[in-house]
């Protein structure tokens, strides 16, 4: 019989959860597409000896079990409840040693309701550079629970705390601070009415249900007024207290401190980087580097990923029987995921760098230095967080806004996030930049097709900035506001944990994208290829006697087989579906084609270059479909009406904009969804950013055309 | 004095936090105690927030949340 145990990470921010997480479980976990920071509980699995396994929790940061944001919330709910499956039978509490008495704040009041728990010192090398040294014998027998020192990011002491896992007898609970002091009558009210034994966590449960207004709220308020007790008194008091109990457990294993408020390191990092009148100067020099790199590096990878896509479908085209699987293969869905997996390099590139400026420590610099300019727009210095990784992806970018205390600062967060220019959003930028800038356009040093791709950006966060000063003005306001965060010490980035948050997002990316293309090829190519009163069969007649006639030139037979293609793509379901909404969309300056390709990128964005790929690959009857080709063919298209290119530089810009602006994203919606628990908030943001794409669009081709 | 009188480089003991809200919480739990000796390290572009460092953590807050942390200078 296998054996499975629960374990829970716990502690405060930065303190190395997720490297020790990742050093217990490697690659053995589910693939979530979550921010730098845990922000949602991750499980894995460890085996521990040939019978026993572990299931690991990781869970959000916090610094106390009294919550102030959603990410904290995730935690405490977690610990709060026996009866849930994914409660612990042993607390992994983390502690970062250089910073002992407020990490043992949190551990204390974990201890106190009453779960197994072991200690992990991580990080004693910073301590020790702080001039910082704990005796661990005395220190554990101090505390009375078991103590174990790691270095989490060198994976140093992993071991031990596995076979700790191990042993039942290290499965020890310990009590810190007693609630002597308050009336006894009303703490057994209490525990009767919150169901628990441990007066402490049916309290602590009370005060945060009373605050919460959860579901037992009126009752438990109801039981403080009839007692006069101060839930905000005795919070304070009980914080005190903690740390008073603290500062006298752990003086005695205190070997030495030396440590003395002076400049460090990280001070000096500071004072250049977070530099009153350069600091934000070298966060734009950064951000422009980080679009180069994008650009420039991406461009082997990419030509790789299409040489592969080129040999699969080359291989299938000739080794599959003809007829409609093979087209369907080779048409639909091959041509569909190539379109967008050749845009996975660049999404990378982007998502490891964000990564490394998380884990390096200098995102919350940024947060530190734009919070006085994001504040008139009704947001914090942790917005930045989001909307910057808002421009690798929408979805995990709301998630990490969770960590913001105000509920409406939050809120706007989350509202015009998805206003910044994501990835999905790049292969369509990049497919029409490349219709009216030439790739080796250079401006000085820099590639234009990366300067104008930047503009882009620029002009996404333009909007989400404007955007929350509107929304400000119509969200109102309960809380008050403060804002206080923890700027953690710089640290080199660790080359395993980059790897394996670039495996999760790359994972996230090709599943989560694939699958929508996959089935929306499919659906496209079907409705591409058939049509209503057999008009495809009509306009094949019209141009056979043409096409099979051998005493007709090459080259007229080709242009006559072009014609009927797209004559048959317009007779179709898909052609009649775009000519259905053509009257809408034509004053933004977009045809039937593009007007299938909106309607498919409702899914997701990234399907427009898929769907331009299957609609022109449909049209041109097979051949291989690279990313070249659809911007070429594209660019050869002339308008029948007019007799001009279909793509004008007015068509193009106007599509650009309406792509940076419209919400076409079916897993945001999602996620605003369930972060704000509410239908409201996502159809607001969805007509909003449909709107505002529509106006946009319209007034840029107007003034282009 | 609170703390947003205090000057680049200059030490104080925190003496009390005087709030009405969830504030003084916050500012515990993140550190920021009665008799807990603090220095101002960085300020931000424009001039708010300010970064201030304890004995064993840097925390960055806003002058307005600041002005409620009572301090006392050292020498």
């Amino acid at each position: 019989m296998q054996k499975e145990i629960t374990v829970a990470l716990v502690g405060n921010p930065n303190c190395g959860k997720t490297s020790l997480f990742n050093a217990l479980t490697g690659l053995n976990h589910k693939v979530s597409n979550f921010a730098g920071t845990t922000v949602e509980k991750k499980t894995g699995e460890t085996k521990l000896s040939a019978g026993v396994k572990a299931q690991i929790i990781d869970l959000p940061g916090t610094y106390s079990l009294y919550p102030k944001s959603a990410d904290e919330l995730v935690t405490y709910e977690i610990l709060r409840n026996k009866a849930e499956s994914n409660y612990p039978d042993l607390v992994i509490f983390i502690a970062d040693a250089s910073n002992l008495k407020r990490n043992l704040l949190l551990f204390s009041q974990v201890a106190d309701l009453g779960v197994p728990i072991i200690l992990c010192l991580n990080m004693m090398d910073v301590a020790e550079r702080k001039g910082i040294r704990y005796d661990l014998k005395l220190l554990e027998k101090e505390l009375g629970v078991p103590i174990f020192a790691i270095n989490a990011r060198k994976q140093e002491g992993i071991d031990n705390i596995k076979s700790a896992l191990l042993n039942d007898k290290l499965r020890i609970t310990a009590q810190y601070y007693n609630l002597d002091h308050v009336n006894a009558q009303m703490l057994d009210e209490i525990c009767k009415a919150t169901d628990k034994r441990n007066k402490y966590a049916a309290l602590q449960f009370a005060i945060n249900a009373s605050s919460l207004l959860s579901e037992k709220a009126q009752r438990i308020i109801k039981l403080f007024e009839k007692y006069s007790f101060d839930t905000r008194k005795f919070q304070e008091d009980e914080i005190l207290s903690r740390y008073h109990i603290i500062e006298t457990t752990v003086r005695n294993a205190r070997l030495k401190n030396t440590s003395q408020l002076k400049n460090s390191l990280t001070h000096k990092v500071d004072e250049i980087l977070t530099h009153r009148y350069w600091g934000i100067g070298i966060f734009l020099v950064l951000l422009l580097l980080v679009f180069q790199a994008m650009f420039s590096w991406s461009s082997y990878p990419m030509d790789f990923v299409e040489y592969i896509f080129g040999l699969i479908s080359n291989y299938i085209e000739t080794q599959m029987p003809k007829g409609i699987l093979n087209d369907l293969m080779v048409q639909g869905i091959l041509a569909g995921l190539s379109g967008v997996m050749i845009f996975l390099p660049q999404i990378i590139i982007l998502f490891l760098f964000i990564a490394i400026l998380e884990d390096v420590g200098y995102m919350a610099r940024v947060g530190f230095m734009m919070d006085r300019i994001m504040r008139p727009f009704g947001m914090n210095g942790k917005s930045i967080v989001p909307l910057i990784s808002g421009m690798a992806c929408a979805v995990p970018s709301i998630m990490a806004s969770r960590n913001i205390e105000n509920k409406k600062e939050r809120l706007i967060t989350i509202l015009v996030t998805p206003l910044m220019s994501c990835s999905a959003r790049l292969p369509v930028y990049t497919l029409l930049i490349g219709m009216l800038i030439p790739d080796t356009a250079k401006w000085g040093p820099f590639n234009v097709h990366g300067l104008v791709l930047m503009l882009m950006y620029l002009i996404g966060f333009v909007a989400a900035i404007f955007s929350a000063w509107i929304f400000k003005f119509f969200i109102k306001q309960k809380q008050k506001n403060y804002f206080i965060m923890e700027l953690p010490s710089y640290k080199m980035p660790v080359f395993s944990n980059l790897m394996i948050t670039l495996y999760e997002k790359a994972g996230a990316f090709v599943w989560g994208a694939g699958k929508i293309i996959v089935a929306v090829s499919v659906v496209l190519w079907v409705l591409a290829s058939t049509g209503p009163h057999g008009n495809i069969a009509k306009v094949e007649q019209k141009f056979a006697s043409t096409i099979n006639n051998d005493t007709i030139p090459e080259t007229v037979r080709e242009e006559a087989k072009l014609q009927m293609n797209s004559q048959k793509l317009e007779a179709s379901y898909a052609g009649e579906f775009g000519k259905m909404i053509e009257p809408a969309i034509r004053p933004l300056g977009f045809d039937w084609k593009i007007g299938i390709a909106l309607l498919t990128s409702l899914a997701a964005r990234e399907v427009f270059v898929g769907t331009m790929s299957t609609i022109y690959s449909v049209n041109d009857d097979g051949g291989e479909e690279t990313f070249s080709n659809i911007k070429t063919k594209m660019q050869a298209e002339i308008n029948s009406q007019t007799g001009k290119p279909s793509y004008s530089l007015a068509t193009i810009l106007s599509l650009m904009i309406f792509y940076a602006f419209a919400l076409q994203c079916m897993s945001t919606i999602a996620v605003v969804k369930k972060e704000t628990h509410s239908n409201k908030w996502p159809i607001i943001q969805f007509v909003y950013m449909t709107v505002l794409a529509y106006a946009s669009s319209f007034l840029v081709f107007t003034i282009f055309s | 004095m609170n703390l947003t009188e205090l000057k680049f480089g200059q030490k104080a003991i925190i003496e009390r936090v005087v709030t009405d809200d969830d504030l003084s919480l916050k500012l515990f739990e993140m550190g920021l105690l009665p008799g807990e000796t603090i220095m101002l390290e960085n300020v931000a572009p424009f001039g708010d927030p300010i970064a201030v460092l304890l004995s064993e953590s840097k925390i960055c807050i806003r002058l307005q949340d600041a002005a409620s942390v009572q301090i006392k200078p050292i020498d």
